[in-house]
């Protein structure tokens, strides 16, 4: 209801607009020739001068900032290539660096090994003879001990079996029969007690 | 202001009148927005210009914004043997736009909306593309009124459209801009009629509408100063590169 009421409101003020339009009278001002001179004249003038301005002033001034503006962009931009490339250049100098001493380093380090090796081998060999020295002299010790080791312990048997038999039958027994039989039975039995 | 939607386009005379010979060339309203504008325009891309800094700042943007927008249009339509019209094209959008946008400010006059101004601009562009091609190609441009590849039969009627049409690009390129501006701002003096007719209770709507009229006028003030520039750089097109 209210919107009908709205709508109708406008139609009626419309209509009463026309009317009142109706009233005045003239048509259109666009038409009437009264100032077209004055206007033909203030737009020439207006014009003619701003475009002589903008032409000769202005844009000119305009084309030569953005003209500028863009040569010194790529005035930047080629400097920053060429750094760039600079940069560039340097790493692979470093890197060239960096693996050249690496590379050295490990010369070094395979040299010095093998110095090290060369003289724990020298010093093994020196230590190993005289070890071999020792353990020979000590073998012909042993050895010479052992040729000794016999007669003495044979010495010890006869004397004791001696002494044992003055004990036991109080008689004196000749030492030479003695030793015989001490020795024939070392001799027999030699070889279960040396092992040789 | 009157009721009359039309009073708005009103000329009127500020000051005395003043003759020579026979004209009266008196300093009227449009007199004042022409000058307006001109010195708005002026202003503006003098600001723009004086300092040159890397990075720029807002008005010198927007001068150089302008510039390459407008050079962007007249190599894009007319490509590179329009440069020398250049400083004519950028003036003449610029001096179209201004005198659309000071329209656009209420109790303004609005110059552009006269087909006088109008007529007399599209005419000199005319002429001078007229005079352009003759210049270029001699009689030669006179073929421009030949399509190639039309066949023989048709060609007496394709000659007598294309000389029309030819004729008839000055009352086209003038009433299509003066008819916009004229259309757009009797549409929204009518508006705002109805919301003081409608009062308190009834004029919200038409106040809406008004509002929203605002900003398609002022896209309508824009579009056709860029429509009336563009379609110089097609007539200059025509004039410098013999497409036919």
């Amino acid at each position: 209801m209210v919107k009908k009421i709205y709508f109708q409101s406008i139609f009626f003020s419309f209509f009463f607009i026309k009317e009142a339009f109706a009233a005045e009278s003239g048509g259109m001002p666009q038409l009437n020739p009264e100032f077209w001179i004055s206007q033909i004249f203030w737009l020439i003038l207006t014009f003619g001068i701003m475009y002589l301005v903008l032409s000769k002033l202005i844009l000119p001034k305009i084309s030569n900032n953005l003209e500028s503006r863009k040569s010194q962009i790529l005035e930047n931009i080629e400097a920053a290539e060429k750094q760039r490339k600079d940069s560039d250049a340097k790493l692979k100098e470093y890197d060239e660096i960096i693996s050249k001493s690496k590379l050295e380093a490990k010369t070094i380090f395979n040299q010095a090994r093998e110095k090290a090796l060369k003289d724990i081998d020298a010093k093994r060999e020196v230590l190993d003879k005289q070890i071999d020295n020792e353990i020979a002299e000590a073998e012909k010790e042993i050895d010479s001990l052992r040729k000794n080791a016999p007669d003495k312990i044979n010495k010890i048997a006869i004397e004791t079996s001696s002494g044992l038999l003055h004990k036991l039958i109080g008689a004196e027994v000749n030492n030479s029969s003695i030793s015989a039989i001490v020795e024939d039975l070392s001799k027999r039995n030699g070889d279960k007690y040396y092992g040789n | 202001m009157a009721a009359n939607p039309m009073s708005q386009f009103d000329v009127y005379r500020i000051g005395p009148e003043i003759k020579v010979g026979a004209f009266d060339i008196s300093f009227t309203n449009a007199s004042l927005f022409m000058i307006l504008s001109t010195v708005s325009i002026l202003l503006i891309f003098n600001l723009g210009s004086k300092k040159n800094s890397i990075l720029p700042n807002k008005i010198q943007l927007l001068a150089e914004l302008s510039y390459t927008f407008v050079s962007k249009m007249i190599s894009d339509t007319a490509g590179s043997k329009a440069k020398p019209y250049f400083a004519f094209i950028f003036s003449l959008f610029m001096f179209v736009l201004f005198c659309n946008m000071f329209g656009m400010i209420p109790y303004t006059f609005t110059v552009t909306s006269h087909i006088i101004v109008t007529f007399v601009l599209a005419a000199f562009i005319f002429i001078g593309v007229t005079v352009i091609g003759f210049i270029r190609h001699g009689f030669g441009y006179l073929k421009l009124f030949v399509p190639s590849g039309v066949p023989a039969v048709l060609l007496p009627l394709i000659v007598v459209i294309e000389i029309i049409s030819y004729l008839s690009r000055p009352i086209s390129l003038s009433v299509r801009l003066f008819a916009n501006m004229m259309a757009g701002h009797t549409m929204m003096k009518v508006f705002g009629g109805f919301v003081i007719s409608l009062g308190i209770v009834g004029g919200w709507l038409p106040l809406s509408f008004s509002v929203a009229l605002t900003g398609l006028e002022i896209l309508v003030a824009f579009l056709q100063a860029y429509v009336f520039a563009i379609l110089t750089c097609i007539y200059l097109n025509d004039a410098l590169n013999l497409h036919h």
